[in-house]
This record gives structure tokens, sequence and C-alpha cells, in this order.
């Protein structure tokens, strides 16, 4: 018999009153993979998470972890799961170190295995020097990281982590993502939810685009850009009607922005070089296509509050 | 979800919560057994040497006793529902709203149950740890009879888990920390004054007499002064009846409105 899947959902909903979270969405994690979940704050992310997790009771459809549906088997799916939840809640009661000796006792870790493997996980966050610490002293990243600790005390096979690097600076971003790598590598599964495209494109071998409560698409980062998008993207602004009239005339596919006109490359080299010859002093940007043209392209580039 | 479902989802896992709770107890220890050793003295300065002088003897079901006698069992039922309610309520709801400890627990295969029995039993417990020390400082005062005194124990048990309970009920209920205001003057107060605790009820108007065996502290303290008195009090079983019952009935309330608080 085929091991059951890390997370199945078919139709999976949420609603608060009228307002459906998350809106009959279907997707699947496979294990050892690493999913993102991407879209703009409110498209549903941490609500999908928080069904996945047990936090919140599903309003529809179904969703099962590791076979066991959610609304029935929460304990055992838990003893199974580490999550980081998207706002830090460390207990400001304790220390660093009893932070994670307190927390894994939840889990019935026994005493001795729970020592062993909180100064394991200190030392591979490099949280070893704070072990003694209040939680109070340390930086948004330290905390971040002393927040996936904790979620690997169980040695979870499937990891959840909502928007892990939120808020943090560049190097507390990538110490958190080398991280996330070496646990992919020794075979976590992962499911992540961010709305930074560039965290998805490092960390996943595969993305799910959500947007007003819905999925949008889905698959691997570079076959979502060279499907969506191509391989370059030429930003223009400061348009003479006769560049316009140009692009227009190409059969490029275009978007309009607020300020400037986006063009699409597919083959990579033509929009611009064409663009350039003709239009020589024509204000342009030439760059290769990232998910944040897929997502932008998809779901509209206006901003929506 | 059924009613009885959320009864069945309590686990034994409850006491690991109950435990973080007393761990946090126990790294500031100094601070919290202070209150209860010191308390007991200054109320026998104030109302031994200072207000007793005033009050002199005090009539009590037929029995003439100088007031601090009189009065030391109902300071020992005061501590049972103070230090039962405001954990369960400003503390508890700290730990709910401000530090998210309740969402950081869930996420282990602890349910919301488990979180809301473990802060039932913490609150009860801190009462039971209270009334004990204070127990025993009054002893070492002459204040109160052995052995019969040793009941006030598992009475604290029994009055810590319904103040307990009365309190998660408030926190299942108020809006935010501020409102816990209002129960602490409608009900909490009221009860302090009016139970038995510095003055026997029955000196009272009958209405008012009345309306003071419908409080449950009122059940504790006949209850209490009888046990540090080493007399049995006239309607002991009924007391008791009471409070098994508040107690179950309230216990149930806290974890359905708590649940339902929690869960969204
Ligand atoms: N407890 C709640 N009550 C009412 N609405 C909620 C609640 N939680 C989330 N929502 C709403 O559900 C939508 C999705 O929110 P969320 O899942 O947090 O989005 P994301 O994590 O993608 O930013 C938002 O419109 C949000 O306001
Ligand atoms: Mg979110």
């Amino acid at each position: 018999m085929r091991s059951p899947l890390p997370i199945e959902a078919t139709g999976l909903t949420k609603r608060y009153g009228a307002l459906a979270a998350v809106d009959a969405i279907d997707f699947r994690v496979a294990r050892g993979e690493c999913v993102g979940f991407l879209g703009p704050n409110g498209a549903g992310k941490t609500t999908t998470v928080r069904m996945v997790t047990c936090f919140t009771p599903i309003s529809g459809g179904m969703v099962r972890v590791f076979g066991y549906d959610v609304t029935r088997h929460p304990r055992e799916i838990k003893a199974r799961l580490g999550v980081c939840p998207q706002e830090d809640n460390l207990d400001p009661d304790f220390s660093v170190r009893r932070n994670l000796l307190v927390y894994a006792r939840y889990f019935g870790i026994p005493s001795a295995q729970a020592r062993a493997r909180t100064d394991r996980l200190l030392e591979m966050m490099q949280l070893t020097e704070k072990a003694d610490s209040p939680i109070e002293a340390l930086s948004g990243g330290m905390k971040r990281r002393l927040v996936i600790a904790r979620a690997l005390l169980n040695e979870p096979e499937l990891l959840v982590l909502d928007e892990p690097t939120t808020g943090l600076d560049p190097q507390a971003r990538h110490m958190i993502w080398q991280r996330i790598r070496q646990l992919r590598a020794a075979g976590t599964t992962i499911l992540l939810t961010t709305h930074y495209m560039e965290e998805a494109s490092q960390l996943c071998n595969r993305v799910i685009l959500m947007d007003e409560a819905r999925i949008l698409l889905e698959g691997t980062p570079d076959a979502l850009i060279a499907e969506e998008i191509g391989r370059e993207v030429v930003e223009l602004w400061d348009i003479p009607e006769e560049v316009r009239r140009f692009v227009q005339a190409s059969g490029w596919i275009t978007e309009q922005g607020e300020e400037r006109l986006f063009v699409y490359d597919r083959t990579g080299g033509e929009v611009g070089v064409r663009i350039g010859r003709r239009f020589p002093h024509q204000s342009r940007l030439i760059r290769n296509a990232t998910l944040e043209d897929v997502f932008l392209h998809r779901a509209g580039r206006s901003l929506r509050e | 979800m059924q009613w009885q479902q959320v009864f069945a989802n309590v686990s034994p896992s409850a006491w690991r919560v109950w435990q973080r709770d007393l761990d946090v107890f126990l790294t500031t220890w100094k601070t919290n057994f202070l209150p209860p050793l010191l308390e007991p003295v200054l109320y026998v300065l104030a109302f031994g040497v200072g207000m007793g002088s005033l009050i002199g003897l005090v009539v009590y079901q037929g029995e003439e006793l100088p007031y601090l006698r009189f009065m030391i069992p109902g300071v020992i039922c005061v501590a049972i529902m103070f230090w039962a309610y405001f954990e369960t309520t400003y503390s508890s709801f700290v730990r709910m709203y401000y530090q998210r400890t309740f969402d950081a627990i869930i996420a282990t295969p602890l349910l919301v149950e488990d979180v809301i029995a473990g802060e039932w039993l913490w609150g009860g417990t801190k009462a039971v740890l209270t009334a004990t020390i204070m127990l025993g400082m009054m002893g070492l005062f002459g204040l109160v009879s052995w052995p019969s005194a040793l009941l006030v124990v598992p009475l604290a048990v029994v009055g810590g888990l319904l103040f307990s309970a009365l309190g998660l009920i408030c926190t299942a209920l108020v809006p935010k920390i501020d409102s816990f205001n209002v129960p602490a003057f409608l009900l909490i107060f009221p009860m302090f004054l009016f139970s038995g605790t510095f003055f026997p009820i029955d000196i009272l108007p009958r209405w008012a007499m009345g309306f003071a065996l419908t409080l449950p502290l009122t059940h504790v303290s006949y209850l209490v002064r009888g046990a540090c008195l080493g007399r049995t009090p006239p309607f002991w079983l009924a007391n008791v009846a009471y409070l098994l019952g508040a107690t179950l009935l309230t216990a149930a309330l806290a974890l359905i409105l708590m649940r339902r608080r929690l869960i969204k």
C-alpha cells in the first residue's frame, strides 16, 4: 500500500460569516516536497495553514494530513507536524532553553531526550550563546529561529512555516533560508507561505499562487515563469505614441502598470533589441522574468486594499 | 460540535499545561510565597491588636469568640477565592491574548480543551497552595484548632476549582482585559464582603441573608470556619452539596464558553 500523502485537500473551504477566507481549494503535497503558498496579504494563506494544522475547523471540503482527517484525528496529526506560526508566540515567562524544554513536554518527549534535542537545535539555529537569555533579549531573527527550532523538537515529518522571514533583515532571512534548505535536503516535507516571490523561488520546488481565497496557478517556479511570462521582461516608461504603436503592432504580450508598460519576451533578447534599435532614446529596463511577474500578471498590477 | 465531545476531548495532557504554569510560578517563588506568609501577620496586627480590641467578642452559632479567631478563617476563604479567580482572569487572559501561549500549545498534540482544563486546575492549585500556607501561619499564631483545620485543604481544592472555573467563565466572556472590572465589582467584591467572611451573615436582614446564601463563598466560609474552629456547621451537608454542584456546573460552563472563544 502506498503511504498516504502528507497533505491532500479537496474543496477546502473556510468561511467567516459571509466572507470566504478560503474558497474550495484543491491541492496536494507529496513526501519530500517543499511547497510554497504565495499571495498577497489577505489571500487566505494563513487560513489554509491553520486548517491543515488543525487550528481552525474547516467549513467545507476535506483535508487529510498523513491520511488522517483533520476534524477527527487532530492529536495524531499534530504529533507529526512542526508549526511555525505567522506571529511569534514564544513563552515570555521562560528562558530560551526552557521554552524548548517545556514545549517538548507537550509532545511527551522524555526529558533526557528533550535536553539532547534542545542542545542540538540551539546549536543548529546558532542560539547556544543565548540559551539562558529571556525571550525579550532576542532580536526578531533570533526569535524566528527559536520558533523554528521549537517546531523541530518532535522531529516532524511535515514542517509548516507561515511567513518564516517576514519583517527580517537580509542576513537573518538568508540564515533562515539556509536552514530550510538543509531540512529539505534531509528529506523533511515543507509547506511554507510567503509573499516574497524571491523566497518562494529560492526554496520551493513547487509554488501555489493564491489570491482572494482561491488558487490561481501552480507549478514549479521555472515552469510558471516560462509559461506565463517567458524569459525576459522589458519595462518601458515615458512612452511616446509611436513606440506604443510599434509595440502593439509587434504582437507581444504586454501589460500596462501604473506608470510602466511591461512587455513580455518569450525567447529572450528579441524585444529589448528591437526596441533599442528602433528607439535608442526610449527609457527602458530589460531584466529576467521572475515569479513576481507571474503573480502580478495574473493578479493585476494595481494596488488593492 | 457536540458538548459531550468537548468533555471527551479533555485528556491527561491537561497536566502538562498545569505543569507549565507551576514552573513559571516556581521560577519566581520568592515573590509568590511572600503574600500568603505575610498576609496573616498583617491581619493579626490589624484585627487582633487594632480593630479586634474595639469589637471584642462575636457570637457565632451560639458561641462567643474573640473577633480575631472568628475572622481568621474568613481570611482563608477570601484567599481561596482571590487567588483562584485572579489567576484564571487576569493571568489566563494575558497568556491567552497577549502572550499567545495557548496558540503555541495547541500546535502540539494537546487540544484546546486540554489547555482550558490545565488552566482550571492551575487556578485551583494556586488557591490550595495559598490557603495551605496561610493555614500554617495561623496555626503558628494558635488561631485554628487541629486536626479539624486540616479539612481546610480539601475545602480549598473544591473552592479553588469553583472560583477558578468562575474566572475562566469571565475570561471567556470579556471583550478586553479592562472589562474584568465589571465581574470584579458586581460579583467578587460583594462576595468578599457579604459571605460571612468578616461578620456572621445571620445578623443581616432576612432578604440579605437569603441573598448571601446564594453566593458560593458563603458556603465555603461556613465549612472553612467550622474546620478552623473544630465544630461541625449545622447544614454542612447542604454546604458541601452546593459546592460540589456549583463546581461541576461552573467547570462545565467554563470549558464550553472558553472553547467557543478560542476556536474560530
Ligand atoms: N478569525 C477571522 N475572522 C474573520 N475573518 C478572518 C479571520 N481570519 C482571517 N480572516 C480573513 O480571511 C481572509 C484571509 O486571511 P489570511 O488567511 O490571514 O490571509 P493571508 O495569510 O494570505 O494574509 C482575510 O480577508 C482575513 O481578513
Ligand atoms: Mg498570513
